[in-house]
């Protein structure tokens, strides 16, 4: 193992460089040009045999990628914002052709009004995409999952496309020690990517043709299936990984004190770090807080969460985003899953257009959960963080 | 690999690679030319084809016409996804195969120029086919960037006040030429010996190639199905559509008409120029003309449309540093 001390930006771009990719079509933004920077250096020094595509937008990125799987290479792209909206129409195309493309995606907020800091209002809206999505913590997860997504991408059970999101500028640019598995250990772990089916003149199929309604529904069904399908496999992926490396993420979900906790609050990215601080600070003070991480939103663990909610008495859940006049994303999918669980749930939104989440609203937090166990019953949604109060 | 020279369309393959039995028009000039492509490419191909009528006539499953490996994603990303396939192939050492797009006219003057210009400008080795039917007609012949001035189409109807199309067709052709591509030519379903030839260039040629052909298309030009190769030949002989080549920056014409026969014999087989009042024929014939003379140097009377060759003189200011 080497040990480097690197953004989560260059940590996703040794990932891709340790899985192997063959072929890079890139375009920049901001915060994600670290990625395809690093991957061009890389190649043109020879340090990575791959082929590198500058190309002249996102939605040519995506087309490009589409084109390269299709045609049996190891795929990666990189984006984040502007350019993952700008990829929207291509995004369909992939998981319903079985396309293993991996793409890192660096959350940044959606104009208007515009900024270049973290936001999920980028990703969220492509959960209806088919694309399995996963939300990183700190830089060595963001390393430690691309090399994993592509075993869970190439699963022949699975083959359906991954977006690693990861928090823009507070993991992108931020320096963290990040150890690097060796080669072979990764060639053991991740083999030669062997597609299913490939564009080969010797063995012409038709890909993505016109299907009509007789066909069509069919075919989505299948592919929710194979999104269901994925659960296993990313626990799978993650438990033999940790046995290589000693690193376990959880899979799908993690927790953190959350074996006679009372009250907790789920989380994803980079908040998961502080809210472990004040779920300390507040096991301090002898109450009883835990911590659920929330890694994956497709597929999206709604078993795996009913036992981990089973003896709590109020759960928060945090949102980095918003869909207007409503909640935000996350919310709605964990009391649609808990639905019939009978635990009383607060939307709690924090931290939109990259406002810093604090521990002092991490804690106001689980304030608002601890009062709701409490059947002090007030709001479903808060805001923490506004100015002027909420 | 040595290919074996095409210089008619008799030295083509008798092997097929867009089968009988797929759905488009009767007299359908884009079937006509994506099978002479097929013939001249060979088997060691594979297709991308965008929205277009292409996709709609030959892949609906659960049929498909092709047998080369077929693959459809959107519209405006041929020039991405052509590509992204010969970057896999690449990687995946697989030589000697041809990865050609086929797109409409919308698919490439339009909405699909980015990805076309990305392409070209990388000079990617691939193979890019313009087929111009010169209107959206997948979609009920809607105006696009190819129409010509003066046609109708749906969302550029006759009217009261407006008639037809009042802007003039978009020399892609140049923009595609300004890239500096290794091989580029126009291609017309008239002229099969010039046909071939240039399909078998294009198919030689390493790096980006580029080539638009021109596709009658009955429906959507309200013309005859037994019509559609003698409307192509009309087009050429009008100057309504030039065959030329420009092979590693050398440019060629490579057919000349003796005389340009007047545009009014092109627009009187089309139903989508039949409301054009004489004035309206006039404009187009002087964009002929002027067209000729910038692209060839030739000048053209109007009428009677004989071509006269000009001396190519060089211009020089009175800037003593440019001065002579």
């Amino acid at each position: 193992m080497a040990m480097k001390v690197i953004s989560a930006d260059h940590a996703v771009a040794y990932g891709a460089k340790l899985s192997r990719v063959e072929v890079v079509p890139a375009f920049p933004i901001t915060p994600q040009t670290l990625i395809v920077e690093l991957l061009a250096e890389l190649i043109n020094d020879g340090e990575l045999d791959a082929h590198f595509m500058p190309v002249e937008s996102e939605h040519s990125a995506m087309s490009a990628a589409i084109g390269a799987s299709a045609a049996g290479a190891r795929t990666f792209t990189a984006t984040s914002s502007q350019g993952l909206a700008l990829m929207h129409e291509m995004l369909y195309a992939v998981p319903q052709n079985r396309l293993p493309i991996v793409m890192a995606n660096v959350n940044r907020s959606l104009g208007a009004a515009s900024g270049i800091w973290v936001e999920y209002n980028d990703s969220m809206p492509e959960r209806e995409s088919g694309w399995l999505q996963v939300y990183i913590e700190d830089n060595q997860e963001a390393l430690d999952m691309i090399i994993q997504a592509y075993r869970i991408a190439e699963d022949r059970n699975v083959m359906l496309p991954i977006m690693v999101c990861l928090d823009g500028f507070v993991l992108s640019h931020t320096v963290e020690r990040v150890d690097l598995p060796d080669q072979n250990l990764v060639d053991s772990f991740l083999p030669k990517f062997r597609p299913l089916h490939v564009l080969d003149p010797d063995e012409p199929v038709t890909m993505n043709p016109i299907a009509p309604p007789e066909y069509a529904m069919e075919m989505r069904y299948q592919l929710d299936r194979a999104i269901e399908g994925a659960k296993s496999v990313i626990n799978a992926v993650d438990h033999e990984y940790s046995s290589l490396t000693s690193r376990s993420y959880g899979g799908l979900i993690d927790s953190y004190h959350l074996e006679d906790a009372e009250i907790a609050l789920l989380t994803l990215g980079t908040v998961t770090s502080t809210a472990r601080a004040v779920v300390d600070y507040l096991r301090a003070k002898g109450k009883k807080a835990g911590l659920i991480k929330l890694r994956f939103i497709r597929p999206f663990p709604a078993e795996e969460l009913k036992l981990f909610v089973r003896d709590l008495k109020a759960l928060g859940v945090f949102d980095r985003s918003l869909s207007f006049n409503g909640y935000g994303p996350v919310f709605t999918e964990v009391r649609n899953a808990l639905y019939q669980e009978g635990i009383p749930i607060t939307n709690h939104i924090a931290g939109l257009g990259g406002r810093d989440v604090s521990f002092k609203e991490a804690l106001e937090m689980f304030q608002v959960i601890e009062k709701n166990a409490g059947n002090e019953k007030g709001m479903v949604c808060y805001w923490h963080g506004l100015r002027g109060g909420s | 690999m040595q290919e074996k020279e095409i210089r008619t369309i008799k030295d083509l393959s008798r092997e097929e690679f867009l089968t009988k039995g797929h759905g488009a028009c009767p007299g359908c000039g884009v079937a006509v030319a994506v099978k002479n492509i097929a013939r001249v490419l060979g088997k060691n191909t594979i297709i991308y084809v965008p929205a277009s009528c292409l996709i709609v006539f030959t892949a609906l499953y659960p049929s498909s016409a092709f047998k080369w490996p077929f693959l459809y994603t959107a519209f405006e990303n041929t020039g991405a996804v052509i590509s992204g396939i010969k970057a896999a192939l690449e990687r995946r050492g697989k030589q000697g195969v041809t990865v050609v797009g086929m797109a409409g006219d919308g698919g490439t003057f339009d909405i699909g120029l980015q990805a076309l210009s990305g392409a070209a400008e990388r000079n990617d080795d691939v193979l890019y086919v313009c087929l111009d039917n010169e209107a959206y007609m997948n979609t009920g012949i809607q105006r696009s960037g190819a129409t010509p001035f003066g046609a109708w189409t749906t969302t550029s109807p006759v009217g009261k006040k407006i008639q037809g199309k009042r802007e003039f067709k978009k020399d892609l052709d140049a923009i595609v030429a300004a890239h500096g591509v290794p091989y580029m030519a126009t291609l017309s379903i008239a002229h099969p010996n010039d046909f071939v030839r240039k399909v078998q260039k294009a198919k030689i040629t390493n790096g980006f190639r580029f080539l638009h052909v021109l596709c009658p298309c009955v429906p959507g030009w309200r013309s005859e199905a037994s019509k559609t190769v003698a409307i192509a030949r009309l087009a050429v002989e009008t100057g309504m559509w030039t065959l030329y080549e420009i092979d590693h920056g050398v440019e060629k014409l490579t057919y000349k008409p003796r005389e340009l026969v007047p545009v009014k014999e092109y627009l009187q087989l089309q139903g989508r120029f039949r409301h054009m009042g004489e004035d309206d024929i006039e404009k187009l014939q002087n964009w002929i003309c002027e067209k000729w003379r910038n692209q060839f140097y030739e000048e053209v009377p109007v009428p009677p449309c004989k071509l006269e060759k000009v001396k190519k003189e060089l211009i020089l200011d009175e800037d003593p540093l440019h001065g002579p």
